[in-house]
């Protein structure tokens, strides 16, 4: 099993759930987040007085998947999240050991 | 058809009711001549009659406009600063002006009328209507002759209350709630009554209408209300030193959705300020009116003009900064002035309270959270004096000499004495604010302490103070 996270622009959230539905994802989790890498900040003005935002408003999905689909995962989400400029996030990949389905006790890709 | 019967009936009905009626009245007339008594004693009770029309139509805009102004207040005034501040202190600020609804009201009904408005010298009223004693339903001559004094008092009263209330987005964010409380009664007592009563008492030293000595012309407020408050905000703010972390932290608003509807409310709510400073529902009213909403809406687009040039934006509490200033600096003006000159004074007092609060601010450092004294300060002495140049005495001849000719009101009228006037009561405003709030900070800083503690203030006033969150998050709600 791999747990994939992906920190993905707002606007991209649709797109990309919709996506994942399409090659028959049904489970995920999703955060609204704050952050940046090297996409700079904005700056705000209030009565004349600037701030710079730094960390700017994401999305972070989470979701474990079976091995198989690892791939085609990661495919849907870029395709659907990319605009080709700095902020479009990033997608992180690790290994799960075990899943737990807490109604039954079913465990593995079962749980899944 | 049987749905038109009705009304047909009904009509025929009222058509003989009439018939009789104009029988009746008609009939004395034709059957025997009236003595000079009766038709005396009928024009007496006609006259009677026209009064009592004209009270009630005036009294219903007085009510009108207490109640418009104590919407300033609360939701108004407590949304516009409520938005402006960190979430962490959303309620304690909003609380703050809700406060003064309570407190300065019961004041109010005890002293504060009296020594606001009831006759004493020329600094200060007296203490013959403490309890409000002898203010009944009885017009007071002197300051409405149309209307009840209860309702003239109860619209003073609303006045008393938004002023304390502006003071308080300079201390926002930091202020201990009980020090708060007794700043306000004390300064309610030794700024806001001897103020109110110099403008707008009997005897009172500034009064214009009234025969005072230095007859100021200030409408609806802008010295009483706008410099007053204004100038003892800064005090406040210099004493009480900057909020932890300004201005290395960034501070902004929360929510300038709140701060949005507070501003828009306070523009409705400023038509019961001016217009209702006519103390009637006549031309007056109108001429305030007019005046109110071009000073208002000039002043947007001075603000916003000033912010597009500087920053290369307009933005939303920009725009409604710029309409707050505007009314500030219109309400002394409001009910002298006509339509052009009020898109003059908006024009100026929306760009140059932006200065103030971008430039001016910026630059000295001190940390007067919520603008008070940029805004409120600035743009209330700022009107005071362009009051003194564009009165006319063509839109409300408030001047007359002993035979009762109309004399100038402003500089551009020709009365060019009357900048001194205004300099004068500005001067007093100014005097009294600054002398009163250091008195009253240094008592309460004595006795209960003025700041929350270093770690309150960063758990913030609401939690530290009140024991609430305005926005309660529990992951099971």
């Amino acid at each position: 099993m791999t747990k994939i996270e992906a920190i993905i622009q707002t606007s991209k959230l649709e797109a990309v759930k919709n996506a994942l539905h399409e090659i028959g994802i049904e489970g995920m989790t999703v955060i609204e987040a704050r952050g940046h890498g090297r996409q700079k900040g904005h700056t705000e003005v209030y009565r004349g007085r600037e701030y710079t935002v730094d960390l700017i408003p994401k999305i972070k999905l989470e979701m474990v998947v079976a091995d198989a689909l690892v791939e085609k995962v990661e495919g849907a989400i870029v395709a659907a999240a990319q605009t080709g400029k700095i902020g479009d996030g990033k997608i992180f990949r690790s290994r799960i050991d075990d899943a737990i389905r807490i109604r039954n006790e079913e465990r593995g890709e079962n749980a899944l | 058809m049987r749905l038109n019967l009705v009304p047909r009936r009904w009509a025929i009905l009222c058509f003989l009711f009439s018939c009789s009626q104009l029988w009746g009245l008609a009939a004395p007339a034709v059957s025997s001549a009236p003595t000079a008594d009766v038709q005396a004693q009928r024009i007496s009770n006609l006259e009677q009659q026209i009064a009592d029309a004209k009270s009630s139509a005036d009294n219903s805009w007085m009510l009108t406009s207490s109640a418009l102004v104590l919407m300033m207040t609360g939701p108004g005034l407590a949304l516009f600063y409520g938005g402006l501040v960190r979430k962490k202190n959303v309620l304690s600020t909003m609380l703050q002006s809700f406060a003064m609804m309570a407190v300065i009201s019961v004041l109010w009904a005890l002293v504060g009328y009296s020594l606001a408005f009831g006759s004493g010298n020329s600094f200060i009223g007296g203490f013959h209507n403490l309890f409000l004693r002898g203010i009944g339903l009885q017009p007071e001559p002197d300051y409405s002759a149309t209307i009840p004094q209860q309702t003239y008092m109860i619209y003073q009263l609303m006045f008393a209350i938004i002023t304390p209330a502006l003071i308080t987005g300079a201390f926002a964010e930091r202020m201990k709630f009980s020090a708060m409380l007794l700043f306000m009664i004390l300064w309610s007592f030794l700024v806001y009554d001897p103020m109110a009563h110099m403008v707008w008492g009997k005897g009172g030293l500034l009064n214009a209408s009234l025969g005072g000595h230095f007859p100021t012309l200030d409408f609806a407020g802008g010295t009483v209300v706008h410099v007053t408050s204004g100038v003892s905000a800064l005090v406040c703010a210099l004493y009480l030193g900057r909020r932890l972390g300004y201005p290395r932290e960034a501070m902004p608003p929360h929510s300038v959705v709140l701060s949005f509807i507070g501003a828009c409310m306070l523009w409705v709510g400023w038509f019961g300020f001016n217009a209702g400073s006519a103390l009637a529902a006549g031309g007056l009213a109108t001429s305030a009116f007019v005046a109110t909403h071009f000073g208002a809406a000039a002043a947007v687009i001075g603000w916003c003009l000033a912010e597009w040039c500087r920053n290369g934006k307009v933005s939303t509490l920009g725009a409604i900064s710029g309409a707050v200033a505007g009314l500030v600096a219109i309400t002394p003006a409001a009910g002298f002035v006509g339509p052009m000159p009020a898109l003059v004074i908006g024009l100026v007092a929306g760009a140059f309270c932006y200065y103030m609060v971008a430039a001016v601010k910026a630059r000295f450092g001190y940390d007067d959270s919520l603008d008070a004294f940029g805004v409120h300060g600035a743009g209330g002495t700022l009107g005071a004096i362009l009051t003194g140049v564009f009165a006319s005495s063509a839109v409300n001849p408030i001047f007359k000499d002993a035979q009762g000719n109309v004399l100038p009101s402003g500089m551009i009228d020709g009365n060019f004495h009357q900048i001194l006037n205004q300099l004068m009561g500005i001067a007093i405003a100014w005097t009294l604010a600054i002398v009163g709030t250091l008195i009253i900070l240094k008592i309460v800083d004595m006795t209960v302490g003025l700041r929350v503690s270093e770690e309150h203030e960063v758990m913030g006033l609401d939690l530290s103070q009140h024991g609430e969150e305005g926005y309660y998050w529990d992951v099971s709600a």
